[in-house]
This record gives C-alpha cells, structure tokens and sequence, in this order.
C-alpha cells in the first residue's frame, strides 16, 4: 500500500464525519483499508483524494460507500453452540424476568436478529420480549425488517438451526417462494428496527440481555472501549453479553464490570 | 519522491513468520513446528484452509509435535514472542498495527476464509520488511498475491518447492508472482525459518 494511501486515508474519514456524521474513524485499520480499496476499484477512483471528492459532492455515492464500510456477512445460528449456551444456560435467568428486553446492535441484514427471535419462541418468551435490533445502514435495516433470505442459505441455516438445539423444523419459521425464504412476519411482531450507532449515539433503553457478535471485530480498541460501555450502561444489574467466538473483554477498559459466564461462548454477565 | 530512511531489513528483527497451505500442508507445518526449539522467539502465525463450519482441528493435529505455546488468537491481541498462531476457520485474519491481531468475517477471498492473500496483504503493510511470508503445499492459487505483497515491501519470501509439495497448485500460483523467491523443500523450509542468516542472502528478489 502507498504512502500517499495512508495519508489520505485519515483525511476522507474526517471529511465523511464532518459532511454525514458518520464516524469510521476509529474502525480497525486493515479491513477498513481492504474495503477502501475495493471501493477504489468499484468507484473507478485513482486515490482515496479523488473518492473523497466524490464522496463529499455526490450523495449517492456516499451511499455506495457506506454499503461497502458497513457490509457484514452473517449467518442464522453462525456458531450453533453459543445458541445452545444461551438456550441451556441463559434462558433459565431470562425467564425470572416479567417482560425482556434485548438489544441486537449492528443487526445489518437480520439473521442474527430471526436467530434469536426463534430460540425465544421456542423457550415461551418471545410474546413478552421486545428486541431492539440496530444498524448504522438503513438498506441494511430493510432488509433484516424484511426477513427474506436466498433458499441456497437456507440449508446451512436449517442445519446450524439443528446443532443449535432447535425445536422444531427451521422449514416452521418460513414460506419458500421464488428462489427465497420468508420468514414469519410473527417473529418480528415484538422487534423494533432502528437506526443507532455504536460510534456516535448513546444508551436508549435498559435491557436484560446483548447479542453483538463480529461487530466489536470492525472497531479498534478505542471504539471497542466506547462500545462496551454503552453495554454497560445499557445492560441491568446481572444482565448477559454475548460476543462473537473471538472476540473478548479482556482487553477491554471495562473487563472488571462483567463476569465470564460461559467463558468459551464469549457469554458475559454484568456485575 | 520523497526519500525512505527504513533502515535495512537486515538489521531489523522479524516480527513475524507467516505460512500459509491448504491441501498437504499440515505435515509441511508439522515437520516446522516440530524443529523448532523451545527458545524460538519470533511469533509463527498458521493458516491452513479447512472445510467451512468445523472447529478447527488443527491445533490437535499440531499441539502434540510444538515445543511452543500454540492458539488460535482472539481479535486485538498482540503478537507476542515464542507463541505459534492458528488462523481461526471461518474468520479472515488480519495484522493491524501493534502489532496485534484482527479478524473480520467480510465475504470469502479467493474462495476461501481465512485467505491467505489478505493476512499476508495485512501483515506486508503493517510490518514490511519485518514480516517473512513462506506458502507451502496447497490446491488454490491463494496466497500468491500475498506473498508479492510481502516481497514488495521488503519481507523475506519462500515457497515449498512444488516437486517436493502434496499439491503444487498454491507454490506453482505462488512462483508466478514471485519469481526471485526462495524455493525450498519441506526440510529446507524448516532450516530456513530458524537460520536468520540465510534471510539477509535470500532476498535477491526484494528490492
């Protein structure tokens, strides 16, 4: 990579936050340079100077651009057993509360969000919970309120569904059609779909439980540490925070404020 | 242009050794791992393709023949000395400055997640010259755009000598792009990594 590369890369992340707000600043530095460069390619822009120029003058390729920063590949119970940890050792403290709330930050398409949604179903709690499902991209956000998925994905999904300790048949939680699968509008009867940053908005609600998992891997240290303390704040006294299999506290500023409590699964609870 | 004051990646230490195989290559990284003594201090980072979705079964296979403490590392921990890292399956792993790593579960490169090409990419920014790249055996042409990488920025480079690899797909991929690198049997490679001298030799191809 240039030298010219890295000096201009700081500069269009200003330039993006003082023009939109948003705030990739403090995003983990090689996969943001990783995408940055496809957007080089995608854009047909000879440096980040000359994306910059667009960026700042043409919205719509702003909107490209935020596409391409914010994009997360995720799967519906990507890694089943932290679904069977939640199930098997989460759900039981769950159930001790009269209403739940849960927050999903950084949903982007939603399968984490159907994920959970399902389990609680499954476990007679999804009727009184009220899950907050957020992301900084509003395409994004559509999607996963839209609930459609390419039947090609469902398989790997049914069968994580399965390692997960799932109940039933995933085939019960959707209608296939045109190469795609719909997913029960029922399941997200009690989720809310909202706009929130974990780099620039604050704490909006107490809830019980947290899932953000490979979110916190985008961020560097400093955003990490802003990120938790918005769980923190957000989680009550003994609420749980699930991670994603490699991520972890123990770098975190905040690590004496949660316990490990299923420590492989990355299942966190508040002190 | 403006003058580089980068000393000679010969006086510098390796920050890091970083192999990277698919197919074949885990007998090649045993026999590594296995010669390595207990002292070695710079840190090794793994990556093998395996199948998608299934707990890698790597450090099992490697643990037992590594005098070394062996993991696969969790996202922003450091680099630290004598330790050998496992890259994680289903995650890309990635060198961010630090030197620490990071992971990301952006789309599949090259077919493959973990890649090659982009913890070589990563670790050639961030550590340049510091950083050696060695691919071995392997039945995907990943990793070579990598390895360039590597070279391209100062680093040492080797390649398993396709004759002597299980699959010469990913060392054939790999001489392409890298022409000048070393190419080593599995034997030699493991010789290679402990004598750094044989660095300060091997980098006709470097700038």
């Amino acid at each position: 990579m240039s030298g010219e590369f890295d000096i201009e890369l700081p500069l269009l992340l200003e330039a993006i936050h003082l023009k939109y707000s948003y705030d990739f600043r403090r995003y983990a530095l090689s996969s943001l340079k990783r995408r940055l460069e496809q957007a080089l390619q995608d854009f047909d822009c000879r440096s980040l100077s000359a994306l910059q120029e667009r960026v700042l003058r043409e919205p719509e390729v702003m909107r490209g651009l935020l596409a391409r920063l914010t994009v997360q590949v995720s799967e519906m119970f990507r890694d089943p057993i932290f679904y069977r940890a939640l199930r098997e050792k989460v759900v039981p403290y769950l159930r001790t509360y009269p209403s739940l709330k849960v927050w999903i930050p950084g949903c982007a398409t939603g399968e984490e969000v159907y994920s959970l949604a399902i389990l609680l179903r499954e476990e007679g709690l999804l009727d009184h919970t009220l899950i907050y499902a957020t992301d900084i991209y509003p395409e994004a956000l559509r999607k996963a309120e839209a609930g459609i998925y390419q039947l090609e994905r469902i398989a790997d999904f049914s069968k994580a569904y399965c390692e997960a300790g799932g109940r039933a048949s995933l085939s019960d939680y959707y209608t296939a059609g045109y190469n795609a699968a719909v997913f029960d509008k029922s399941l997200r009867a009690g989720v809310l779909f909202s706009d929130h940053s974990l780099a620039t908005d604050s704490v909006f609600a107490e809830v019980q439980l947290i899932t953000c998992r490979n979110v916190l891997i985008y961020f560097d240290r400093v955003l990490q540490d802003r990120a938790v303390s918005l769980f923190c704040d957000s989680l009550c006294r003994k609420g749980f925070l699930g991670l994603g299999a490699k991520e972890t506290l123990t770098f975190s500023i905040h690590a004496a404020e949660f316990a490990e409590f299923v420590r492989d699964e990355k299942i966190y609870q508040r002190r | 242009m403006m003058a580089t004051l980068t000393p000679p990646a010969e006086a510098q230490a390796p920050a890091a050794i970083l192999v990277g195989g698919s197919a074949g290559a885990i007998e090649v990284v045993a026999l590594l791992l296995g010669a390595l003594p207990v002292d070695f201090a710079t840190p090794i980072v793994v990556l093998v393709h395996l199948p998608r979705n299934r707990p890698s079964a790597l450090a099992a296979a490697l643990g037992g023949k590594c005098k070394l403490a062996l993991r696969e590392p969790l996202d922003k921990e450091p680099l630290a000395p004598s330790t050998v890292y496992l890259a994680p399956s289903n995650y890309h792993l990635l060198i961010d400055p630090g030197p620490s790593f990071a992971l990301s579960v952006d789309e599949p490169v090259n077919f493959s997640r973990p890649s090659i090409d982009v913890l070589f990419q990563s670790a050639a920014d961030v550590l340049g010259p510091r950083c050696a790249g060695i691919i071995v055996s392997g039945a995907n042409p990943d990793g070579a755009r990598g390895l360039q990488a590597i070279q391209v920025a100062g680093g040492r480079v080797a390649i398993q000598d396709p004759d002597d690899a299980a699959q010469a797909v990913m060392p054939e991929a790999a001489l392409a792009l890298c022409p000048n690198a070393q190419v080593l049997s599995a034997e030699e490679i493991s010789q290679w990594v402990q004598q750094p001298c044989t660095w300060q030799t091997s980098g006709k191809g470097a700038r």
